[in-house]
């Protein structure tokens, strides 16, 4: 006798209660998010009537204008542009900088294996679980006899500093989950240390390195306290831009600029996202199937 | 193509020797195949050969140019791994040209020896193939030819074939050899089946805790084991093994075990004439023994395996586990008693106490 299917349960409690958890976990997340978002669009009439979920019956982009341009940040009134550029010329240079030295670095762990080599190793790793706060005042006292406190080296090499443990660490692991005999056959082939490096190995890192960037560009781009004690006044990053902005209270709390200059601040961690999302998947699933 | 010798060398392993005093003369052109268990120090000796090891005494000679401690590249050996370790990212075309741009080659230069190595390994259709679009056969023809464009003075195999499927082992082994045949080149491959090592080489050196046990022609090592590893290693199924004793039977030696007796006729013994009393092991392989009467022992039917064009018939003969071959239409039952005659071929008698070699039969 052939046994009968079990039947379908669309209305599985289990299936139903993952599915309320999924979407209360959405909400909680997008609500604030839509309170932001429509407050950013209201004028601030609208706003003290205090219909914090309501649609807005007058839809303005003045507060994202006025965040922009001309909200007061401390003294100066020139909104969050500079800072925006500011991020970008910190981000740009920190991240290819800490990218190229953590895949260096950890290619050299993986396969040359100098004299002390596990032993630096070990100190990268403890370098990777001690809080960036305790460091602080003592790399101000390191780096103010420098002249690189208050400069864009100066915050570039700071954010390159603490990215090295976890760069080193991911680019090493990769490296070591190749197979070895691909590097002893390039070396028997002729090839040396940055022949090696350059046209086998990055080639074969690809995914890696989208992540790395990922994580780097993301991690500096949210950065606020190495931003506010290293960067100097002529490259603070928009994060402090925007704390700055929030706090300036002239009279009125502008809640619509407030929230405009949030979204502007937290845009570019979104697009990297929405957009190396799905490259990023491609590199991981090409990875998995390369032969 | 080059000669290979390596004299007295020694290769230790995170302090553990794994590699002492070892002597070996490879010959140009020659298919030298280094056979022995996982552990044995086959692959060490490979490395050690192709410098990724560095070795702790002795020397290694290629080309009469003494290269014991010359960098990897400067040894011109052509390697090829287990894996192939293709470069993915690379092009048939750049895997092949990869060493010779390494080298700064003239890229005129590189164009022609790329052309002619695709040429003779019949690679020129899959130039512009990534190594991901390959056979498991055209991947060994690249992993070969990288070290051809080179004109690398030796290649060194490192178990090319094991993992793969049955079949297409089969016939890369094949391939290989007829590669072998039509390069000349000097090879020198580490392998752990001793099909492959039967069928490819010209020589077969078995190696076991870090010592050659025996060098030699295929057949020899096969009719001719120096002792009973060497004896138990080669083969399949296994040499079979019986303990006993010789005595002297009106002044032919015999071999004698309880429950069964036979004269050893023509028997080489070496410099030492036998003695009554030796305590010896008798060695014959399944296919010297016949299911037939004149029985000269018989053994209980444990397990019969077919193999298709024959079978494998295993008994209990004496305490020991016994395996004969019987033909593919033989019906043979579990717990049947069965007599085993002698076929043909030489018997093997070997020392009790130190397993080596203490006679043959003719």
């Amino acid at each position: 006798m052939k046994a009968a299917r079990p039947p379908r349960w669309y209305a599985d409690p289990a299936r139903l209660g993952l599915a309320a958890l999924a979407v209360s976990a959405a909400a909680f997340f997008l609500l604030p998010l839509y309170v932001m978002a429509i407050t950013s669009l209201k004028p601030m009439e609208e706003i003290r009537l205090g219909h914090l979920f309501s649609w807005p019956t007058q839809l303005t982009l003045d507060a994202w204008h006025a965040a922009w341009i001309s909200a007061c940040t401390g003294v100066a009134c020139d909104g969050v542009r500079g800072g925006f550029w500011n991020s970008v010329s910190i981000v740009l240079p920190s991240t290819l900088i800490a990218i190229t030295l953590g895949a260096l670095n950890g290619y050299a762990l993986a396969y040359w294996r100098a004299r002390g080599a596990a032993l630096l190793f070990g100190l990268l790793m403890i370098g990777a679980f001690i809080p960036v706060q305790v460091l602080m005042f003592p790399l101000v006292r390191m780096l103010g006899p420098l002249h690189l406190v208050g400069s864009l080296a100066g915050i570039v090499l700071v954010h390159v500093i603490f990215s090295m443990p976890i760069m080193t660490l991911i680019f090493r692991n990769h490296f070591a989950a190749l197979p070895r005999e691909l590097f002893l056959a390039a070396r028997l082939d002729g090839a040396g240390f940055l022949r090696i490096f350059v046209l086998l190995m990055l080639p074969l890192s690809v995914p890696m390195l989208v992540v790395a960037a990922i994580m780097q560009a993301t991690g500096v781009w949210n950065d606020y306290i190495l931003g506010l004690v290293f960067a100097g006044r002529e490259h603070l990053p928009m994060t402090v831009q925007l704390n700055n902005l929030v706090n300036t209270t002239t009279g009125t709390k502008l809640y619509n600029v407030d929230m405009a200059a949030t979204l502007l601040t937290s845009l570019v961690p979104l697009a990297i996202y929405v957009i190396s999302g799905r490259w990023f998947v491609r590199g991981i699933a090409a990875g998995a199937v390369r032969g | 193509m080059a000669a290979v010798s390596v004299r007295n060398l020694r290769v230790a392993l995170g302090g553990q020797p794994v590699i002492e005093a070892l002597d070996l003369e490879v010959a140009d052109g020659e298919f030298l195949v280094l056979l022995g268990p996982s552990g044995c120090g086959k692959s060490t000796l490979l490395n050690a050969m192709a410098g990724l090891l560095e070795v702790s005494g002795g020397s290694i000679e290629i080309d009469g140019v003494d290269q014991t401690w010359a960098s990897p590249r400067d040894r011109n050996i052509g390697m090829v791994f287990q894996s192939y370790a293709l470069y993915p990212n690379m092009s048939v075309a750049n895997n092949l040209s990869f060493g010779l741009r390494a080298r700064g080659m003239p890229r005129a230069q590189v164009e022609e020896r790329v052309q002619r190595a695709a040429a003779l390994l019949q690679l020129e259709p899959l130039l512009a193939r990534k190594p991901a679009q390959l056979s498991g056969g055209q991947r060994q023809r690249v992993a070969i030819g990288r070290a051809l464009v080179r004109d690398a003075r030796v290649f060194l195999l490192d178990e090319p074939l094991s993992n793969l499927d049955a079949n297409l082992r089969a016939s890369l082994r094949r391939e290989l050899k007829l590669l072998h045949q039509r390069l000349g080149a000097t090879m020198i491959y580490v392998t752990h089946d001793q099909v492959e090592a039967l069928t490819l080489a010209s020589r077969i050196a078995v190696l076991h805790k870090g010592r050659i046990q025996q060098l030699g022609t295929p057949a020899e090592v096969y009719a001719r084991p120096a002792n009973r590893f060497v004896a138990g290693f080669m083969g399949s199924p296994p040499m079979n093994f019986l303990e006993g004793t010789l005595t002297m039977n009106g002044g032919v030696p015999h071999f004698t075990a309880p429950g069964c007796e036979f004269e050893l006729r023509d028997c080489d013994f070496g410099a030492a004439a036998p003695m009554a009393g030796e305590a010896v092991v008798l060695g014959v392989r399944p296919e010297q023994l016949r299911i037939a009467a004149p029985a000269a022992w018989s053994g209980v039917v444990t397990l019969v395996e077919p193999m298709g064009n024959h079978q494998v018939v295993w008994l209990e003969c004496g305490g020991a586990s016994w395996s004969v071959l019987a033909g593919s239409d033989a019906r043979h039952q579990r717990g049947e008693r069965l007599p085993l005659a002698l076929a043909t071929g030489s018997i093997c008698l070997f020392r009790a106490d130190d397993g080596t070699l203490r006679g043959v039969t003719a």
